[in-house]
């Protein structure tokens, strides 16, 4: 019998006037992948903050290699052999490879830093997972896309003879590809005896990758389980009901309509020869790579990073935007995949950030609480409709979960009846709960006429929710298919593999 | 004064929230202060006391009214200053001792002021020049400018029929006794200013460019258009200020030296952001009373100049300071 590598006993934590967490134990043994679910809020990265020292508990123990102890540093944590790589990368990005994996512990010679030996420990252990070719130790870090950047924290976890590694939703900055690569890796780790402790809400990871499942529930353990149990089983765990209904039911023939965009031998310096049709009543998914041209695509159709080339109609009408305050003139919507970025006017109200476009379409001088498209009372109720969640709607938009922001922006499209809708990545960084929300919201703007481009890199979420998906491969259309198509032929058509196959 | 909490939408939903709405610190340390120069004058309760304060205050408190424009469309104009001191000295020139004359110099002036601002604007929106750099070059620039039109030496003398507007008290009014008409513009501008920024699409749309450009032209904002009417707003109250000054202060180069900063602490001190995205009329016009009221105090207790500069350099930064604290417990994520 091993024992386990980490255990967590009772643990409970409160912060003022919230109760994080009640009596939550935990544990994981050394070459096993425990997975731990639980939807935003639900008490997971606390739970990892208390293992890693970053917070103190209030209740319970945590016990490291059989021998209790009370973290209060993250530090004391790291020598005790926990290494937690957050979803934001904790990493120097003007600094090389070699530099970030030894950071703080340089090996020195005559005093001075061996640069030369730590380039060559730094090659010894990324060739542990068999990328010593792909990332060399004296690159800037910055240089590196972000699965390898995720690579060298990993590297600096194992080069820190680390026995537990937490990793907070590790694939959510990565494309179909690289994740396949975390997976390897993570293979490895388990292979080395390491316990993992992988955070995720995506059901195929878990199955892909989990030996033990444990879902957290507002703060408390909803299920555990000793294999990894249906899908189906975890996510009713995680959100507390049946998700039978989880995706909108697709489009019938009759409710599918007009062409309402279409675009011919359309290109620019990242897109070649583009040629499709977008339909009233339909919702067609992208798929793809990243960097293969799907965001590119969007923008080009929206005039932010306007086509060179080839013919675009909107509803029968020219429609080749330079910008996008002419595409939204026309019937053009987009949500864009970095609500923070792109999307949010953070310090804003959530009625404010709902009426943005509504306004800037109006005159300068108008009432800004009575445009033409929609008065503040219009937008109130119709925030209420997609249940947006919030206090109060003149309170700042920054406080609100992600899914109740997707929503706001959401009203903010709706308010301007557009004929086309562009969804960038519309559930990232979403519950799994607002994720059906935001699937059925999209159907019911297709039933009503509007057609709906959806962007995802979340390949089960194109699957599900498109009626037709279109892949997309260095800036082409590759491939079209119907729905109901298999997971294989679309990463098949996104890699190019397919040619080589044949 | 208009009591407008900083930032706050006028959503209907105001009234679900069930918070009571949060009323800028700037009106209780205004209030502070002048109970505080009460206390060591006790004439400044009669209305030559506080009339003459109102008066005096009039012009900072129009260019911080104009300065908030530019502040929450995410911004400074440093070029308010040398204008009013183009306003004072051009108009001299212009006038040249004739009375009939002002009629013309007045919109000639605001015509000078609209093409600043529109300078302004288009060299911040198209050559994408840092608006602290635009526009203290334009400071530089019409600073020589006013020197040159008036040969270096400007005539000290404005006719009465120009100086009306900052000099002049409308005597016999019941209760007050007289209006000085420079704060009858404060009253009408201040209004104005209020209504643009906080009931139009205008004021949501500089507030949503000063917090997120890219987010706000993704939504189909027309940045460069908000942002160029931003710098005119503020052009034109400063020559506004530059014809209330030009009323009490003598005709000289220096006239507007140190108002713009003076501006962009009177709208910190309103608790503005000073990357952009929030800010109030009201509370800017109030940050300049209080400015003005902390120089009185300063001068009643009998303190120089220089150590006024001091004051004002700190105030600044505390002002900063606490606006970042105070935005910070107030939470977010």
């Amino acid at each position: 019998m091993i024992s386990p590598a980490i255990e967590m006993r009772g643990i409970t934590k409160s912060f003022p006037g919230v109760k994080a967490l009640k009596s939550v134990s935990f544990s994981a043994y050394p070459g096993e992948v425990h997975a731990l679910a639980g939807e935003n809020g639900a008490g997971k990265s606390t739970l990892m903050k208390i293992l890693s020292g970053v917070y103190r508990l209030d209740g319970g123990a945590v016990v490291v290699g059989g021998e209790e102890r009370h973290f209060s540093h993250p530090l004391e944590a790291i020598r005790a052999g926990i290494a937690v790589i957050y979803q934001e990368f904790s990493l120097l990005p003007e600094r090389t490879v070699a530099q970030n994996i030894f950071l703080g512990r340089e090996p020195t010679r005559l005093g001075l830093i061996d640069h030369k030996a730590m380039n060559a420990e730094a090659r010894r252990v990324l060739a542990l997972f068999g990328s010593a070719h792909r990332i060399e130790p004296d690159t800037v870090v910055a240089d590196l896309d972000v699965a390898s950047q995720q690579l060298v924290e990993i590297a600096k976890a194992v080069s820190l003879d680390a026995k537990v590694i937490v990793m907070d939703e590790p694939t959510a900055a990565l494309n179909e590809a690289e994740c396949e690569v975390l997976f390897g890796l993570v293979d490895t780790l388990k292979k080395r005896g390491v316990a993992i402790v992988y955070i995720t809400h995506r059901m195929r990871e878990i199955t892909r990758l989990a030996d033990r499942v444990t879902v957290l529930k507002d703060g408390e353990t909803a299920a555990s389980f000793d294999h990894v149990p249906e899908p189906d089983t975890i996510v009713r765990a995680m959100v507390g009901r049946d998700i039978g209904d989880f995706y909108a039911a697709p489009a019938t023939p009759q409710e599918i309509g007009e062409v309402v965009l279409s675009v011919r031998h359309a290109g620019n310096e990242r897109l070649k020869d583009i040629s499709f049709e977008l339909r009233a009543g339909e919702i067609v998914g992208f798929a793809g790579l990243q960097g293969a041209g799907r965001v590119a695509l969007a923008q080009a159709i929206f005039g932010f990073a306007p086509f060179t080339e080839g013919e675009v109609e909107l509803a029968g009408k020219p429609a080749r935007f330079t910008n996008p305050r002419d595409a939204i003139r026309a019937g053009i919507g987009l949500l864009p995949g970095d609500r923070k970025a792109e999307g949010l006017v953070l310090m804003q109200s959530v009625s404010d950030n709902g009426l943005l476009t509504a306004r800037a379409l109006s005159g300068l001088a108008g009432k800004a609480d009575a445009t033409p498209f929609a008065s503040a009372e219009e937008m109130d109720k119709l925030l209420h409709e997609l249940d947006v969640r919030a206090g109060s709607f003149s309170q700042e938009i920054k406080a609100l979960s992600g899914g109740n922001q997707q929503k706001a922006i959401v009203a903010r499209w709706l308010a301007l009846a557009p004929r086309l809708l562009i969804f960038i990545e519309p559930t990232r960084g979403i519950d799994v709960n607002a994720k059906a929300g935001i699937y059925h919201l999209m159907r019911d703007l297709a039933r009503k006429g509007t057609a709906i481009m959806m962007v995802s890199s979340d390949l089960p979420e194109v699957l599900g929710a498109a009626d037709r998906i279109l892949v997309m491969r260095a800036g082409e259309l590759v491939a079209a298919f119907p729905r109901g198509v298999s997971e294989a032929d679309v990463m098949l058509a996104a890699t190019g593999e397919e040619a080589v196959a044949a | 004064m208009i009591q407008e909490t900083v930032g706050s939408a006028k959503a209907p939903g105001a009234a679900r929230g069930g918070r009571l709405p949060k009323i800028n610190p700037v009106f209780f340390v205004l209030a502070a202060l002048l109970v505080a120069i009460t206390l060591s004058n006790p004439n400044f309760v009669e209305p030559t006391g506080y009339m003459n304060f109102l008066k005096r205050a009039a012009p900072l408190a129009i260019l911080a009214a104009g300065q908030i424009y530019v502040i929450v469309s995410g911004g400074f104009d440093l070029s308010v200053g040398s204008v009013i001191t183009l306003t004072v000295v051009g108009s001299s020139v212009l006038l040249n001792n004739n009375a009939d004359a002002t009629w013309w110099v007045i919109p000639v002036m605001y015509a000078v002021g609209l093409a600043v601002g529109v300078v302004n604007g288009l060299v911040v929106s198209y050559l994408r020049v840092p608006s602290l750099i635009a526009t203290l070059g334009m400071m530089i620039t019409l600073n020589g400018a006013a020197f040159m039109w008036s040969s270096g030496s400007p005539r000290g003398y404005l006719p009465e029929t120009f100086r009306f507007f900052g000099r002049t008290n409308i005597q016999g009014i019941p209760l007050i006794q007289f209006l000085p008409v420079a704060l009858l513009v404060l009253i009408v501008v201040g209004l104005c200013l209020f209504w643009l920024m906080h009931r139009t699409n205008l004021g949501r749309l500089l507030h949503a460019i000063g917090d997120n450009p890219r987010a706000a032209q993704m939504s189909g904002v027309p940045l460069e258009r908000v942002r160029i009417i931003a710098f005119v707003i503020s052009s034109l109250s400063a020559v506004t200020a530059g014809i209330l000054l030009g009323g009490f202060a003598g005709v000289s180069t220096d006239v507007g030296v140190g108002y713009e900063l003076q501006a962009i602490t009177a709208c910190v001190i309103g608790g503005a952001q000073l990357l952009g995205g929030r800010g109030s009329v009201p509370a800017s016009i109030a940050g300049a009373l209080t400015l003005t009221a902390i120089f009185t105090l300063l001068n009643f207790i009998g303190l120089p100049k220089p150590v006024r500069d001091v004051v004002q350099g700190v105030i600044l930064i505390v002002a900063v300071v606490l606006a970042t604290y105070r935005r910070n417990r107030a939470g977010g994520t």
